[in-house]
């Protein structure tokens, strides 16, 4: 008896012991700032209040009530709804191409996954050069096309748009490995057969490969959604937001909040939005698991 | 498949392919023209490399390329020894609380530190470590995301293999330094592979956390060179730049690619 129980003790001391490192940085950097974020979003504290002052869900009323943050809120909706989509669909034709037996597919999946591999800030810097006025190559593209003078990042109305074909320049290759993975798994005969009934190609493609690659479907739709909220890096060289908050994104105005208006009760409130989005978002891969969106 | 199919995802294919490129070849382009000819639209035949030259000695790339080179060796190392030692506990180890602490653990997944700037900055403050490289580190040290990818790969292997050793009388760390890590290389150089560009190419939390340059790292340091050149005729130092911080994992990932979108590709959570 005495040695299942010193078993048993070792198991759990030898088991804990392993986790507990890990445990440590998690509880330092995930749980406890998450917690402390819940806690100060209840409490005034700026350079006015250098003291937390308990205002219950007044900063949530706050925001609510600030129009900046409710611009930059849908602001992140038209990021997400602009990039999305678009990043998915463009993901699976190149996967499409790249998965068949064709000439030059590896260049093309070089070329479309490349722009991954360039930090964000410098990604940031590429494109801020295209979109200069006058000598900026895509500028001079617009300005073509428009027939006048246009500065892209510069119009509230068109630095949306810019920054979302960015977005999607930057991403999609991203997004096209997974779907490559994903047809990879299925079955060549699944084709063969379809061929043989005289299903067309474009058929196939529809009532095969994009029934099957369901599951890639969700899991891409994931992460490009929760990428729409965390990518803020170019904003810091691009537009800082502007103009007019026509750009600015929900993480940028955190970082503002913090660093230029030293709103800390604010700052909080909003991570704990920013914390309940993703939260939403990525139990929607959990949820589509529990429905069985995939095919077995 | 349908010729006309074929010759449509071609066309699809090599034309966004071409599209893709131009960003890059436009740096390229301009980074290597003489400052004058870069301004226009055309192309000359004298290349230079005055403008990298002349970038590399105007702010210290040298110390912020070391310097990245220490951030995220650091955090990967780190990360290695972290995940393995949890990764082993989850997939082998019955031991009271284990799901509930798996579950636990997923949340850095769906909230990664990336989101958490703001007060992650004020827990390294209160420990006193603003402006340092470890503090840079310390948020990354604990990566849910390999323990789940190593977790799954762990547990693949044939319990056969423990067992055997076991009888044998090798102890469990052992057991665990020569089976188990052995067996997962590919997982351990995906993961690698993975951390090493997110880090090298992380820009936001170090902004925050440096603010000398002797800890800067490269991305931020592009960033503040970037801030402090503003008129048009500076492009050909900028694109140098941009070059310079980008060309590292660039250039690995042109003589691994293979390689490396495996292990992007390997990285996909899948149920």
């Amino acid at each position: 008896m005495n040695a299942i129980w010193s078993e048993k003790l070792k198991r759990n001391g030898f088991g804990w012991g392993l986790v507990l490192p890990s445990l440590l940085f998690l509880g330092m950097f995930t749980y406890y700032p998450m917690l402390k974020s819940v806690w100060l979003s209840l409490y005034e504290k700026n350079l006015a209040t250098p003291e937390p002052l308990f205002v219950g869900f007044g900063n949530y009323a706050g925001l609510l009530k600030d129009h900046v943050f409710m611009k930059v809120f849908n602001n992140n909706i038209v990021f997400a709804l602009g990039t999305v989509p678009a990043s998915i669909v463009l993901a699976f034709v190149m996967a499409l191409f790249a998965d068949k037996a064709l000439k030059g597919r590896a260049l093309v999946r070089i070329a479309f996954f490349y722009p991954n591999m360039i930090p964000m800030i410098a990604v940031a810097n590429i494109w801020l050069f295209l979109y200069t006025p006058h000598f900026g190559l895509f500028a001079r593209f617009a300005s073509w096309i428009s027939e006048q003078p246009v500065n892209l990042l510069g119009t509230p109305d068109t630095v949306m748009g810019a920054l979302i074909v960015m977005t999607i320049w930057k991403e999609a290759g991203y997004f096209m490995i997974f779907y490559l993975a994903g047809m990879q798994q299925i079955s060549k005969d699944l084709y063969e057969a379809a061929a043989v009934n005289g299903v067309g190609a474009m058929a196939a493609i529809r009532r095969i490969t994009i029934p099957l690659t369901m599951p890639t479907t969700l899991f891409v739709a994931v992460i490009a959604i929760t990428n729409s909220f965390k990518l803020v890096d170019h904003l810091w060289i691009m537009t800082k937001g502007g103009p007019n908050n026509a750009s600015n994104l929900l993480l940028y105005y955190i970082y503002d909040t913090t660093f230029n208006y030293y709103d800390q009760g604010m700052a909080a409130a909003m991570t704990v939005v920013m914390i309940a989005l993703l939260l939403i978002v990525s139990s929607m891969q959990f949820f589509g698991w529990d429905r069985k969106i995939h095919y077995e | 498949m349908h010729n006309s199919l074929k010759l449509s995802l071609y066309g699809i294919g090599f034309g966004f392919a071409a599209i893709w490129l131009i960003p890059f070849v436009w740096v390229i382009r301009t980074a290597f023209l003489p400052k004058e000819a870069a301004i226009g639209s055309g192309w000359t035949s004298e290349w230079t490399f005055n403008n990298i030259v002349h970038v590399w000695n105007g702010a210290p790339f040298g110390q912020f390329m070391l310097n990245t080179v220490f951030v995220t060796g650091g955090v990967l190392v780190v990360q290695l020894i972290t995940l393995t030692m949890a990764a082993y506990a989850f997939a082998r180890i019955r031991f009271v609380g284990r799901n509930l602490l798996f579950m636990l653990f997923l949340v850095q997944i769906m909230v990664p530190p990336d989101a958490l700037i703001f007060s992650n900055y004020q827990v390294l403050n209160e420990m006193g470590l603003l402006d340092t490289k470890v503090g840079i580190m310390l948020p990354y040290f604990a990566s849910a995301f390999g323990v789940f990818l190593l977790r799954q790969s762990f547990k693949q292997l044939p319990y056969e293999l423990e067992e055997a050793a076991r009888v044998e009388g090798a102890s469990r760390l052992r057991i665990l330094s020569t089976i188990y890590v052995p067996l997962s290389r590919p997982i351990y150089v995906s993961f690698a592979i993975v951390s090493v560009s997110f880090h090298w190419n992380d820009f936001l939390w170090p902004l925050i956390v440096t603010n000398s340059e002797e800890n800067r790292l490269l991305t931020v340091g592009l960033a503040m060179f970037a801030k402090s050149t503003e008129s048009g005729a500076q492009w050909s130092d900028v694109s140098a730049a941009t070059l310079i911080v980008s060309a590292p994992i660039m250039i690995g990932f042109l003589l691994f690619q293979r390689q490396v979108i495996g292990s992007f590709m390997n990285s996909g959570i899948k149920g």
